[in-house]
């Protein structure tokens, strides 16, 4: 796989930057509420893309069951508004109690009560089970496709008992977050989504950095390492399992304020975040947009959102085939993604196709000019 | 006595519809080493195939034989999902030997199309275009050496397709317009009827055991024994264990690997059509009907150990029997008056899905003790 940075003049980035902001300040007067609240949301489900590439495109782990953590940090976030509103229903507990006849709080959810615990709960909750989960199975060096098997295991475990758990959590019917307050004002309310759009643009690229930042230097180099040749790191002398539970322990928090962003923006949270389609869905993300690129997980998230609700819209019965071709088409004929394959050799092989430049006479490798790049 | 024989009864069932369902894809991930995330889907054909059948057998023509034709739609079920399984072979998983994370991906977009193919295309042309694709695929291997080793060989493929297609288009007009309930698409699910010596339920030592049931146990019990005899006493198993063992070298004695590839791929998908035969008899079928087992057949696999079968038989006859203990809350009923605690934790652990939570958390722990399985292939490789 070949990683290929472009380098652009200082100015372009700049102005890119700034073109970037503007847009993001202006988004809400441009796009219809609906739309806006849309973007909002994949943008949001743009943070977890962002942490499946960490673990996927960076160490090689491929992970069915983000699903999980996507679907905790929602919890979290949720619980907090159900409680904190919930001082006008009987006990002064979430309605939602009185249904099944419970009468406290449990008390794992006591905690929640306070804004502070619950902004670290959302991102640290998630990691701590994804770090608890991975090292199980890191532990005892199952790796490859026996780790996407247990992970899907585990989100079905997971999803079964947030189903059946209605006197903790609601069951099937999930937590609601729109007619909730925060602040004094209604979370469904038009003013408190434009909030939540600019807090979640600005957490991706938050996380962007972050993630850039990860796998920046000697860290990155060993997940890319492991993802390559993970026999060799360890007989060098390295532990595999420690780097491979944080990465995805971080994978696990973004997830997490992925999930609690998201569950803001759509209304509720609930145990079909924990599906099995939707946590695949989410590689396919990374995948399409071009795995080991920290911009294609972004963009390949929002764009195949955008393009799902489309065409949705337009032909309801079609888009299970077009995403079904997508897989197909892009693990066979695109296995770097999108991004990957325009930072690559894809433009410049597909223009020699048509005798429009001239073909390189050595080995990319050898390349001398770096703006061509060079491939491993 | 009874307690205990109902029990392992129950267990064996619910083993026995896992076993079916994980069989073939013990032999394609196993033998192969490919994920196939779409084996659900070749289930749900394989249900389908069942309806379709039964549906055709109440023509008045076939009326005579309508109770056979459980029986008969076996051995289609395992054409229709075996055909679409070596189409998949041939035209996606080919490319992706190797990188089983990949194929994971691929496939599981070949599920979604399944899917959404059954909802969106009447099932009397669906059947047609399995009848043209079984004609297209098979027809040239037919044909006499002579024209198969000739220049123009390309052409007689060619003219076979046409002719394929033809059929297909004909046998699915012909289904649309005697059985109206193929001719029009629907998402709805729909159900198989037991033929009527199958209702009912048999008493064996003062238990009741339903019919079904035990037809699902000895269609497990068949194909279990006719793979174990066709992987070890025939050639083309013997093959197939070679290639399993060293491709390379295999390649070398002049074993086509290529066609071992698609001899492999194809009976493990019929039998996950033979499967779904199984599965039909047990509840309606619809589109999502391969979903709900598909994670349970990969649980059945790793834990059985990859590529053998003993194990696969053990760990599906296993969690079958776990899935019944803990489902139904058995231990209560053979330890009443255990303390409180315990029984509370029974007691919460006693619905079908939350059975499911147990089960899998028991072989995630299983897992940490015995990380490659049961039966754990030997060797001293670094990587697997």
């Amino acid at each position: 796989m070949s990683f290929i940075k472009i380098k652009f003049d200082k100015k372009i980035v700049l102005s890119f930057w700034i073109i970037l902001i503007a847009l993001i300040i202006a988004a809400p007067t441009l796009l219809p509420v609906f739309r806006l609240n849309l973007l909002g949301r994949y943008l949001s489900l743009s943070i977890v893309a962002l942490g499946v590439d960490l673990i996927w495109g960076y160490t090689g782990l491929l992970s069915l069951g983000q699903g999980i953590f996507f679907a905790l940090g929602g919890y979290c976030a949720a619980m907090y508004l159900q409680i904190t509103s919930s001082s006008e229903f009987p006990n002064n507990i979430p309605e939602f109690f009185a249904l099944y006849g419970v009468e406290k709080l449990p008390f794992f959810w006591e905690p929640f009560k306070s804004p502070i615990f619950t902004f670290c709960a959302i991102w640290i909750i998630p990691a701590l089970v994804a770090g608890l989960i991975g090292f199980l199975v890191f532990r005892n060096r199952i790796k490859g496709v026996y780790f996407s098997i247990l992970t899907q295991a585990s989100l079905l475990v997971f999803f079964n008992f947030f189903n059946g758990q209605q006197k903790l959590i609601n069951g099937t019917n999930g937590l609601k977050t729109d007619v909730t307050q925060l602040f004094g004002q209604m979370v469904g309310s038009e003013s408190m989504q434009r909030m939540f759009f600019w807090i979640t643009a600005f957490l991706v690229i938050a996380a962007w950095f972050f993630a850039k930042w990860v796998v920046k230097g000697r860290f990155g180099n060993i997940l890319i390492g492991i993802r390559d040749d993970e026999p060799r790191v360890r007989f060098t002398g390295y532990n595999p399992v420690i780097f491979k539970t944080i990465i995805f322990s971080i994978a696990g928090g973004l997830a997490g304020i992925s999930g609690a962003l998201y569950t803001v923006q759509s209304g509720i949270v609930s145990p079909q975040f924990m599906t099995v389609p939707f946590s695949i869905e989410m590689v396919i993300w990374v995948a399409v947009g071009g795995r080991g690129t920290l911009l294609g997980a972004i963009l390949g998230a929002v764009f195949i959102n955008y393009a799902k609700s489309l065409v949705s819209e337009a032909l309801p019965a079609s888009w299970m085939f077009i995403q079904g071709g997508l897989f197909i088409l892009v693990v066979t004929a695109l296995p770097e993604g999108v991004l990957g394959w325009i930072q690559g050799d894809g433009p410049r092989n597909l223009l020699q196709r048509f005798g429009l430049k001239r073909k390189i006479e050595t080995y990319p490798s050898l390349e001398i000019n770096n703006k061509e790049g060079n491939n491993e | 006595m009874e307690l205990l024989l109902d029990s392992l009864f129950n267990g064996v069932a619910i083993g026995s519809v896992l076993l079916v369902a994980a069989l073939g894809l013990a032999i394609v991930f196993g033998l192969m080493g490919v994920i196939n995330l779409a084996h659900g889907e070749l289930m749900m054909l394989g249900a389908y195939t069942t309806y379709v059948t039964q549906l055709i057998f109440k023509l008045p023509i076939l009326k005579p034989f309508y109770n056979s034709y459980i029986i008969v739609s076996i051995f289609l079920a395992f054409i229709v999902s075996g055909v679409v399984g070596i189409l998949l072979e041939k035209t996606v998983i080919r490319k992706l030997y190797g990188s089983p994370l990949e194929t994971l991906l691929a496939t599981w977009g070949v599920s979604l199309i399944l899917q959404q193919f059954v909802r969106s295309v009447p099932l009397a042309y669906g059947t047609g275009l399995v009848i043209s694709l079984l004609i297209g695929l098979f027809l040239p291997t037919t044909f006499p050496s002579k024209i198969k080793e000739s220049i123009n060989f390309k052409y007689f493929k060619f003219s076979s397709w046409i002719f394929a297609a033809l059929t297909g288009v004909l046998t699915g007009s012909v289904i649309s317009s005697s059985v109206s309930k193929l001719s029009r698409a629907s998402a709805r699910n729909v159900d198989v009827t037991a033929p009527s010596w199958m209702r009912g339920q048999v008493e064996i030592i003062g238990t009741a055991f339903p019919k079904t049931r035990l037809m699902i146990i000895v269609i497990t019990i068949i194909s279990v024994i006719a793979i174990t005899l066709f992987l070890n006493q025939s050639a083309w198993g013997m093959r197939i264990r070679a290639v399993t063992q060293n491709r390379q070298m295999s390649d070398c004695l002049g074993i086509s690997t290529e066609k071992v590839d698609i001899i492999t791929f194809g009976i493990g998908s019929g039998l996950a059509g033979v499967a779904g035969v199984a599965v039909s008899l047990l509840g309606s079928v619809g589109p999502n009907v391969g979903g709900n087992y598909i994670v349970g057949c990969f649980m059945v696999v790793v834990l059985g150990g990859v590529g053998n079968l003993l194990g696969t038989v053990l760990a599906s006859f296993g969690i079958g029997i776990m899935t019944d203990l803990i489902g139904a809350g058995r231990l209560l009923s053979i330890w009443p008056d255990m303390p409180l605690p315990l029984s509370n934790t029974i007691n919460f652990f006693a619905t079908t899905s939350m059975a499911r939570v147990m089960i899998f958390a028991l072989i995630v722990i299983f897992l940490q003790f015995k990380p490659t399985g049961l039966f754990p292939q030997k060797g001293r490789m670094v990587e697997n």
